[in-house]
């Protein structure tokens, strides 16, 4: 097992271990505060970009000098500093609160998201669920807003996110089944791990099904974020701007942090879940292992030695565990790529198409994604079942795991788990290139993978 | 159809409710009493040679000159005219229709003339009349929903009419 | 609810809820300005839709009364402010009817020029506009920056770009620049590709089609009944277009001009060009339908540019001599009607023999057309309001006057 930042905490400077996962905790929190205000920041100058491109325009151009990228700063000063109004009709408490729902929900999400390899802020066992669960609370902002503002286009807007959104959690949910059975576990690490080497080893590829699973999946979660074809809570043509109408200052942007948080998680469940997680297409790091290994890794080893002389209890392991950290840190690249693709292709959806009335969006849901997410399922399972050919068997490069498909990927990976529980007293780091560097319990409350597995059904 | 046709022919059908005609006006034109002007359109719209099925504009023209020094060199007496302008989009041919009415109902000032409302003939004429009645002040009797449509609901006087003084305030806005 | 029912045991079948009363503009992002329709909803279904107007009333007939033809010329084009060009040749044609003013043959191929260039420019902000009401954003932009071109001709030949005043009683107020054809005519070789963009970013788009094809369905009979006029009538299938069929005064202009009327007959479209297909779920009359209209007037009216261009350059005579600022004007009436990109926009002129007309009235074609809202309505979903009044095109200042 790696160690956690609260281990190191405890470890390195000796705080007690109450004090040192207190730290730990404030530490991952401002991370993903960062992640979540920034990405935020990031996200609606891309979207004005992006539109603007699409549009045939520029964007912003000026704040921050090159390509305007502080303007989403200068609006965010602008909306600090406008007042904060509420309606005479409005429900004071609720008109005040709506926003922080949406919004701690959700980054409250994000605390199960993986963003490299064990690079959690919390790791969960049922992280899949876990989003999924938060991810629903989000309903509750514009519900609220829409019902406390005491204005009926709210109400509208309030009325149509609620039937919404409630509906696509049920394809939603079906989509996001298929990988966890594949896998047979709900850990995000461990489903992102699977999918390691080539990437005809991504579920996306696994089989037919999966790969209409995975456009599902993206339907639903951008009809599940609000965004468009799928934005009837805020039509503005319709609805003036539907729950947030009687928002403004930093209370309205409040709605967009989530919205924009929320865009950017679906999008990284969907890269984990289906296409690879933090693995590239092309595994070069595996490939240039011998080269990590007798080259990079002395070399990092020596930079680790030096280290340890102020940090006097590394271990001498740990140096090994310091190039595992940076393979994480490209990993954490490209998964924060894969998601910004994800909701790059969200912002191109939005500036394309109209908008869909609010029964057809409820067709979309009831009438074509429930049935074909449930057939796909229902496919994905008999492929497993029959063990048929999956992408993972094509042998362009043999260094994937899956030699067998995505079964034998699976059973692989726990008798490495179990025998790597076996000797774990003795190597408390996994090798760079095991798919499972640090996966498995890391704190103190978690099971570890092997007995989540008995718990399951025991399938072995 | 040649416009002298029309006039007999229409004469010949209602009567007296034809009143008279001017053939030599740019837009020749034909004058119907009150009490005709829903049978007469209604047969213009149905006559199969005539087919006269769109109303294109209903306009209400006020006759009046208050210098009375003037208005005796005017050559015509105060009155009210209403005016439908209506073409067939089948024949392609138009027709002018005048209906002459005074400018007050029986010579009581403020009392607005009356006119039957021909909106159960053209769906059009809905909307037109009650734009005639705002700003000129002519009563379509019989209209289902005549209420000002372009002043607001508690404007005073019809802004059309030559007698027609701005208000000198409206709801602490000044008039004049 | 405040219904008191009959029969108590039929309550627990009674599962509507509560009726709305919502106002819809006159601040509104898809009303076209200032209009205000009051909704009586149930739930998601409207059951009442009435429209108030009368917000951007500006007296203008009431004006008219006080200046001369000309000095009203600015009057007119502040009504439909996106046809500004079409609006000054319908006043300046009716007041010409009134004086019996004869135009040279180049003024009038200088005015169907302009006024096609005109009916381009407000359908290309019609179509942006109805995008927008359907909620996609880009295609108001692409049709923005095409008009803006046409702006900039238009700024180039008069100097305005929004309220020309350029068309006048007698001809034009100046002639067009020189090279001003050419550049018309690039813009115009440039411009007929990007109408395919339109057309796959709307026409064909299977959302757009979804929320358009089957709504707000007018028969031709309910079209005329109403006095709905231009692609709006046309839509709903009435071969009805006044550059054909209108008065002599105006249909002279279109003389020798090959068009064809753009109307569905005999269940198609005139196929003088490559038109995308009419899709299965569309019903002759509605929205999708009087949408298309205005898509193919663009095509339509780019041939009759090109061809005015080529008659323009070659034809005798002056661009015109506008009449007097204070000229008297004859005992009599005039009322004409011309083809705007709206609908049939009538001016009628009552003069008893002054300089100033003793009445001046304006027949406005989106105020017709927006009569016919509530009857469309009735039934449809909240989010089929827009798509409906958008697809009549409406434009307030020339409903308010």
């Amino acid at each position: 097992m790696s160690p956690t930042v609260a281990d190191f905490f405890h470890n390195s400077f000796r705080l007690p271990e109450s004090l040192a996962y207190l730290t730990a905790a404030v530490i991952h929190c401002v991370l993903i505060i960062l992640v979540v205000a920034v990405g935020a920041l990031l996200f609606i100058w891309l979207e004005r970009k992006v539109s603007g491109r699409i549009q045939d325009r520029l964007g912003p151009t000026r704040v921050g000098g090159a390509f305007g990228w502080l303007q989403t700063l200068a609006d965010g000063i602008k909306l600090i500093a406008k007042e904060d109004i509420t309606p005479k009709d409005a429900d004071w408490l609720l008109f005040k609160l709506a926003p922080y729902i949406g919004f701690a929900a959700s980054y409250c999400a994000y605390i199960a998201l993986p963003f490299a390899d064990g690079w959690a802020a919390r790791h969960m066992n049922t992280a899949v669920f876990f989003i999924l669960a938060v991810l629903g609370i989000e309903v509750f902002s514009p519900i609220l807003a829409g019902y406390a503002s005491g204005s009926k286009w709210s109400l509208f807007g309030a009325i149509r996110e609620a039937a919404q959104v409630v509906s696509y959690e049920v394809p939603l949910g079906m989509c996001v089944v298929v990988p966890v059975f594949l896998c047979g576990t709900m850990n995000l690490v461990t489903i992102g791990n699977m999918q390691a080497g080539l990437f005809t080893n991504w579920l996306v590829f696994n089989d037919p099904f999966t790969f209409v699973i995975a456009v599902v999946y993206f339907t639903c979660a951008t009809a599940s974020v609000n965004r468009a074809p799928f934005d009837l809570a805020e039509a503005e043509s319709e609805l003036v701007a539907g729950f947030h109408t009687e928002y403004s200052g930093l209370r309205w942007s409040f709605f967009f942090m989530a919205e924009y948080g929320s865009m950017f998680l679906v999008s990284g469940l969907a890269a984990i879940l289906f296409f690879g997680g933090w693995h590239g297409p092309i595994p070069i790091g595996e490939i240039l292992g011998d080269f990590l290994a007798y080259v990079v890794t002395p070399l990092v080893g020596i930079v680790a030695w030096l280290l340890s002389f102020v940090f006097k209890n590394v271990h001498t392991a740990d140096h090994v565990a310091v190039a595992g950290h940076i393979a994480n840190s490209l990993g954490c690249l490209n998964f924060l790529l894969k998601g910004l693709i994800g909701v790059t292709v969200m912002m191109w959806v939005r500036w394309t198409l109209p908008r869909l009335r609010i029964d057809q969006v409820m067709t979309t849901c009831l009438k074509y994604c429930v049935p074909i997410a449930a057939i796909c399922f229902l496919g994905a399972l008999g492929w497993r079942v029959a063990d048929w050919t999956t992408g993972a068997d094509i042998p362009l490069v043999g260094i994937h795991y899956g030699k067998g498909g995505r079964g034998m990927v699976r059973e692989s990976w726990v008798e490495q788990t179990q025998s790597a529980k076996v000797a774990e007293n003795d190597v408390p780091d996994a090798p760079i290139t095991d798919p499972n560097a640090s996966d498995g319990p890391t704190g103190s409350v978690e099971q570890s993978p092997d007995e989540l597995l008995t718990m399951k059904g025991g399938d072995q | 159809m040649s416009g002298s046709n029309l006039v007999e022919r229409l004469s010949q059908q209602f009567g007296e409710k034809i009143t008279g005609s001017n053939l030599e006006a740019i837009d020749p034109w034909i004058e119907v009493t009150p009490q005709g002007i829903v049978e007469v359109t209604r047969y213009l719209r149905d006559d199969p040679d005539l087919q006269l099925n769109l109303l294109n504009c209903i306009t209400g023209v006020d006759y009046f000159i208050a210098d009375e020094k003037k208005a005796k060199k005017a050559g015509w007496d105060p009155h009210t005219e209403v005016v439908y302008h209506l073409s067939s989009t089948k024949n392609k041919h138009t027709l002018v229709l005048k209906v002459m009415l005074p400018r007050w109902k029986d010579g009581v000032e403020g009392e607005l003339p009356e006119v039957p409302s021909i909106a159960g003939v053209f769906s059009t004429a809905n909307w037109h009349e009650r734009e005639v009645f705002d700003l000129s002040g002519v009563m379509f009797t019989g209209h289902p929903d005549l209420r000002r449509i372009l002043c607001p609901e508690d404007w005073i006087g019809h802004p059309l009419r030559k007698d027609y003084e701005m208000p000198l305030e409206y709801h602490g806005i000044r008039g004049r | 609810m405040a219904t008191q029912l009959d029969d108590p045991r039929i309550i627990e079948f009674d599962v509507r809820t509560d009726e709305m009363l919502v106002n819809m503009g006159p601040q509104h992002p898809s009303t076209h300005g200032v209009l205000r329709l009051v909704l009586r909803t149930d739930g998601e279904i409207v059951s009442e839709v009435e429209p108030h107007i009368g917000y951007l009333h500006r007296c203008a007939e009431k004006i008219g009364e006080n200046l001369t033809p000309r000095q009203w010329i600015p009057y007119t084009d502040r009504m439909d402010y996106l046809a500004g060009m079409n609006m000054n040749l319908g006043w300046a044609l009716a007041v010409e009817k009134l004086v019996d003013h004869e135009l040279s043959e180049k003024a009038k191929h200088l005015r169907v020029i302009l006024a096609e260039m005109g009916r381009i420019a407000s359908h290309l902000v019609g179509m942006g506009a109805y995008g927008l009401d359907l909620g996609t954003f880009s295609p108001f932009l692409y049709a923005f920056r095409e008009r803006e071109k046409i702006l900039d001709l238009f700024e180039e030949a008069c100097g305005a770009r929004l309220t020309y005043s350029y068309l006048t009683p007698g001809g034009a107020t100046a002639d067009l620049p020189n090279g001003w054809l050419q550049k018309c005519e690039a813009f115009l070789e440039q411009f007929e590709p990007i109408i395919q963009e339109y057309h796959a970013l709307l026409t064909t788009n299977a959302i757009f089609v979804k929320r358009t094809a089957s709504i707000g369905v007018m028969s031709p009979e309910m079209a005329v009944d109403f006095g709905c006029t231009g692609p709006v009538l046309r839509g709903s299938g009435v071969d009805y277009d006044l550059r054909r069929d209108g008065e002599e005064r105006y249909t002279e202009m279109y003389d020798g001009y090959a068009f064809e009327v753009i109307v569905q007959k005999d269940g198609h479209y005139p196929r003088d060009h490559d038109y995308p297909a009419v899709p299965k779920e569309a019903v002759l009359g509605d929205c999708w339908h009087r949408f298309y209209v205005r898509m193919l007037e663009v095509v339509q009216a780019i041939d009759i540019v090109r061809q005015a261009i080529d008659r323009y350059s070659t034809a005798s005579g002056d661009y015109g001599v506008p009449i007097k600022l204070t000229q008297k004007l004859p005992k009599g009436e005039a009322y004409l009607e011309t083809e705007s990109p709206r609908g049939q926009m009538g001016f009628y002129l009552i003069s008893h023999g002054d300089s100033i007309p003793w009445r001046v009235r304006a027949r406005s074609s989106s105020f017709c057309n927006l009569s016919v809202t509530s009857d469309l309505c009735r039934g449809c979903l909240i989010a089929d309001v827009p798509a409906i009044v958008g697809s009549l095109d409406l434009v307030m200042g020339e409903i308010d006057r």
